[in-house]
């Protein structure tokens, strides 16, 4: 039996199987892997029980597992596209800006209509924001992702997805340039 | 053109100021670059505006997980109770 007095793994699947799956479904949108990913984290921490020193809560030791894991999944997906994604960025550039750094016409941001509040509760242009950031390059999502959802920090995207400081940089800002003009274009 | 004149008319730099921001402080430079840049381009300073709101919207969407709607199916859940139950045996 497990040393540790802490853990109920009896309970695990009651308690934390539902919340581990809904973390992953809404970073990874696949619901077979995110499945995966729920038994393996279990299993996983079945496995390193021993180390469990009761910090912090069984949650957000489980939780702390599946992150590594996410990061995995990212790391897996984005790894060998660097390349095909630094074309893409020149692509980018000349669709969204002239030589002399003017917005091209056809780009200008311009409003969705509905003032930023209404939008944050619409449901229908959630749904088109979450079209929209499956259709960013793997990498770039993951970078996306680690910086303003999970708040990693820099440098830790940069090791973990293997990027420079300067890509990351670039990937930054191309991945809100895309988003933002894919809402436009399907917004309005 | 000097820096200043150059930054009032580029919005490509101007934009990656407004995405730099969001994730740390700028230089007290890029502080004024950009603030001279917005005072003069509303349509920067749109898309200053939608990508804050795109950065709370996407937040918002991750925090889903707290959703009680979210549910893995029952059998999947027994499978899984079952599977830690044998390693929990095995020791």
């Amino acid at each position: 039996m497990l040393a540790t007095q802490l853990l109920n793994p009896h309970k695990w699947v009651d308690n934390y199987a539902d919340y581990l799956y809904a973390y992953a479904i809404t970073r990874i949108r696949d619901e077979e892997q995110a499945r995966d990913l729920v038994q393996e984290v279990f299993l996983a921490a079945l496995e390193r029980a021993d180390k469990f020193e009761g910090k912090s809560s069984e949650r957000t030791w489980l939780t702390a597992i599946l992150k590594n894991k996410i990061i995995d999944v990212y790391r897996k997906k984005s790894s060998g596209l660097v390349t095909v994604d630094v074309k893409m960025d020149q692509q980018t550039d000349q669709n969204f800006f002239h030589e002399d750094g003017h917005w091209r016409e056809e780009h200008w941001p311009r409003e969705f209509g509905v003032d930023g509040h209404d939008l944050l509760h619409n449901k229908e242009f959630n749904q088109v924001l979450q079209k929209c950031l499956q259709k960013l390059p793997v990498l770039w999502l993951a970078v996306f992702t680690m910086k303003h959802m999970e708040d990693e920090a820099t440098e830790t995207i940069c090791t973990e997805l293997k990027v420079s400081s300067a890509n990351f940089w670039v990937i930054i800002h191309r991945a809100k340039l895309n988003l933002r003009a894919c809402l436009q274009k399907t917004w309005i | 053109m000097g820096p200043i004149k150059k930054i009032q008319y580029n919005c490509k730099q101007a934009t990656f100021l407004i995405e730099k921001r969001l994730i740390e402080q700028l230089t007290l430079r890029e502080k004024v670059e950009l603030h001279i840049h917005l005072a003069g381009c509303s349509v920067c300073r749109v898309f200053d505006k939608q990508s804050q709101m795109i950065n709370t919207m996407v937040r918002q969407l991750f925090n889903q997980a707290n959703d009680t709607a979210i549910h893995l199916d029952d059998s999947f859940k027994k499978d899984l109770q079952h599977r830690i139950e044998e390693e929990l045996n095995k020791n």
